[in-house]
């Protein structure tokens, strides 16, 4: 089903903000206000937002180690969020968790992830229990070209073609993981093409466009929900950014970068509105201001809340 | 003696080892032009190509299996896994493949394989990238377990690990990659896995300690140095098979027993520890012994957390004088 024109600005917005929420998080790194680490998702939006517009309320999603984009276009609270990545208390870890680990089981989001492949057995989970309890939910399964090399991904896809379960795998092929290129780290052009060994539907699509992610995730759920089982889409993509704090790319040219830099997933949605008459460049520009506060405010709330109580560290260990 | 930092002494101990001998190559995710997520193998690639500096797939299941397979057939692999949290999915090659292959299989069989990996808290890294679970490994037969503290040990330990015909995992801590310190034999001879190092002789107490929180613990000596409390500083470098002996013969002196780890308290290390200190030096006791370790919860990503979890030097002068203190 195609995307609804009256809720296009929003995808925008959206994509927008998960944007420069990143390149936030970045700078505070930078900064030395905040510790740990952050993997981005600059010039990936397209696959969250096209993701999360095509599920209903009641879907699941898991999601990875690259996770804050996956989380906000689910209906997160960037404020949360970020006070999850400063520590705080107010984070949706209560700053246990960090980058990596936070959810928001109400709204479906059942977790990142910060170890490679360990959600594709989950997402799966949630489909077998989708299945069980006759809930018509599906679940969405998001993941990396490098997660999908782990012994989880290829096992999970037998099970859930063999169980046929609701469950869609959504592999962001960036085309790395971490310094190491697909090309180096698989025999074959496309990983959607393993699909078909665990006997299910495999498609390539164009991960940078949010129209083209929305609508074969669509009809993903449509087959998953009408009970014809998972299917694998591929989604090609690149991160802009670099793969964590700290990363000097060196294993990659700089022209590579410029290169999928002209297929900014941002730019073309605003390229496509623009040329549909959607959205006019006084717009863009009111648009942009109210996401800039958006994050100014999630730094805001980031910063003002209180970390976490030391005399609560070993509760809660146990349900 | 020339100072080396902990990850410049790993670095050229592997080199070393990949020069002396053919068989010696390094198989890990991003260790090829990335230098690995630390930076150990920096370097490695340029020097030995992509045959011997194998860069893999995220499959650490599979590669640390291949690596064992090819450690029973002639080569002597050094595996690089990332963060030690993730050992969980290693661990059956581990404990029921290379393990096991000596004993059942008698002397027709070994397993030279090296398996590395990056353990420890301070990063802020959250739950799943901080962990340190050596008394895991330590409790299978048929594998070696050592933690060094310093470059020199780091050196050392690394070079005989990669030369012992068993399998070893050898344990570096996140927060020592930049510690600096005199390498006695760079270049040299492999130090023997198993034994402890004294590193100071004191007389009132016997602290127990290795990896990251040896550090804290040379800090807290000093500490109670100021104010007369001599601390006996035992390093226990090797975590299996444990020197019992050089532990022991320290409480007989001492009286008095501090076991620091970093590991999660219930069944860790410091209980194997103390258990053989009741066995062989119970009448020496002048207190009950006592431990630190973090306690049994899931590592906090949160500074704040993170840094209440873990044992450090103040949690060590205050638990060396509670045992001072002790009465009876
Ligand atoms: C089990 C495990 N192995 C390795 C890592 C370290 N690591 C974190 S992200 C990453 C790369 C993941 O690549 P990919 O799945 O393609 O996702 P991307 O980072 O490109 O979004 C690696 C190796 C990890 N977190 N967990
Ligand atoms: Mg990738």
């Amino acid at each position: 089903m195609a995307i609804a024109e009256k809720q296009l600005l929003k995808h925008y917005k959206t994509m927008l903000v998960i944007r420069l929420f990143e390149e936030r998080v970045e700078e505070l790194f930078g900064k030395g206000v905040i510790r740990g680490t952050a993997h981005l998702a600059i010039g990936q939006e397209a696959i969250a937002v096209g993701v999360a517009s095509a599920l209903k309320e009641h879907d699941y999603i898991t999601s990875t180690h690259r996770g804050h984009g996956h989380f906000i276009a689910r209906g997160a609270d960037p404020n949360r969020v970020m006070a999850e990545i400063y520590g705080k208390k107010t984070g949706y870890s209560g700053g246990r968790g960090g980058s990596q680990f936070m959810a928001d089981l109400s709204l479906g989001f059942i977790g990142a992830n910060g170890i490679t492949g360990g959600s594709i057995p989950v997402a799966t989970g949630a489909a077998l229990s989708a299945k069980l309890k006759e809930s018509g939910k599906v679940a969405i399964c998001l993941f990396g070209d490098g997660a999908s090399n782990q012994g989880t991904f290829h096992e999970s896809l037998n099970m859930a073609a063999t169980w046929q379960l609701p469950v869609v795998y959504v592999c962001e092929n960036n085309l790395y993981a971490m310094s190491t290129h697909v090309k180096d780290a698989m025999a074959i052009e496309n990983i959607a093409g393993r699909a078909i060994a665990y006997g299910m539907p495999g498609k390539v699509v164009d991960g940078n466009d949010l129209f083209a992610v929305h609508d074969a995730v669509s009809d993903a759920c449509v087959r998953a929900r009408g009970g014809e089982g998972p299917m694998l889409l591929e989604c090609k993509t690149y991160r802009l950014s670099g793969h964590s704090r700290g990363d000097q790319c060196n294993y990659r040219d700089v022209e590579e970068v410029q290169e999928w830099g002209k297929s900014d997933p941002i730019v073309r949605l605003q390229t496509a509105l623009l040329e549909r008459g959607l959205l006019t460049g006084e717009r863009d520009a009111e648009i942009r201001e109210s996401v800039a506060a958006v994050v100014d405010q999630a730094v805001a709330f980031a910063e003002e809340s209180e970390y976490p109580d030391v005399s609560t560290l070993e509760e809660g260990v146990f349900a | 003696m020339n100072e080396y930092s902990y990850m410049e002494a790993l670095r050229s101990a592997l080199r070393d080892e990949m020069l002396r001998d053919q068989d010696v190559f390094v198989m890990g995710e991003d260790i090829g032009i990335y230098g690995g997520a630390f930076g150990v193998t920096q370097g490695l690639l340029e020097r030995f190509g992509k045959d011997r500096v194998i860069n893999t797939p995220i499959s650490e299941g599979g590669f640390t299996g291949v690596a064992v397979g090819a450690a029973l057939t002639g080569s002597r692999p050094v595996v690089e896994i990332m963060f030690m949290d993730f050992v969980g999915l290693i661990m059956d090659q581990l404990v029921n493949q290379a393990s096991k292959l000596r004993y059942v299989l008698g002397p027709q069989a070994k397993c030279p394989l090296v398996v590395r990996v990056a353990c420890g808290a301070g990063r802020c890294y959250g739950p799943t990238h901080s962990q340190t679970l050596e008394s895991w490994l330590a409790h299978i037969p048929g594998l070696k377990v050592v933690a060094p503290s310093t470059p020199s040990d780091a050196d050392g330990l690394l070079r005989a690990a990669i030369r012992d015909d068993n399998p070893v995992v050898f344990i570096e801590h996140k927060l020592l990659y930049g510690e600096k310190g005199p390498v006695a034999s760079p270049g040299g001879e492999p130090m023997p896995l198993g034994e402890a190092r004294v590193v100071q002789e004191g007389d009132d107490v016997t602290v127990v300690a290795w990896s990251w929180m040896l550090a804290e613990a040379e800090k807290a000596a000093a500490e109670l140095e100021e104010q007369d409390i001599s601390v006996d500083l035992v390093d226990l470098r090797s975590l299996s098979p444990i020197d019992h002996e050089t532990v022991v013969d320290s409480v007989k002196h001492t009286g008095r027993l501090l076991i620091v780890e970093e590991g999660y308290r219930t069944a860790g290390m410091s209980g194997e520890i103390a258990m053989r200190v009741f066995e062989q030096a119970f009448d020496y006791l002048e207190a009950p012994p006592r431990r630190l370790a973090t306690p049994d919860i899931p590592i906090p990503a949160s500074p704040i957390l993170e840094k209440a979890a873990v044992p450090n030097t103040a949690a060590i002068v205050a638990s060396v004088k509670d045992l001072m203190a002790y009465q009876g």
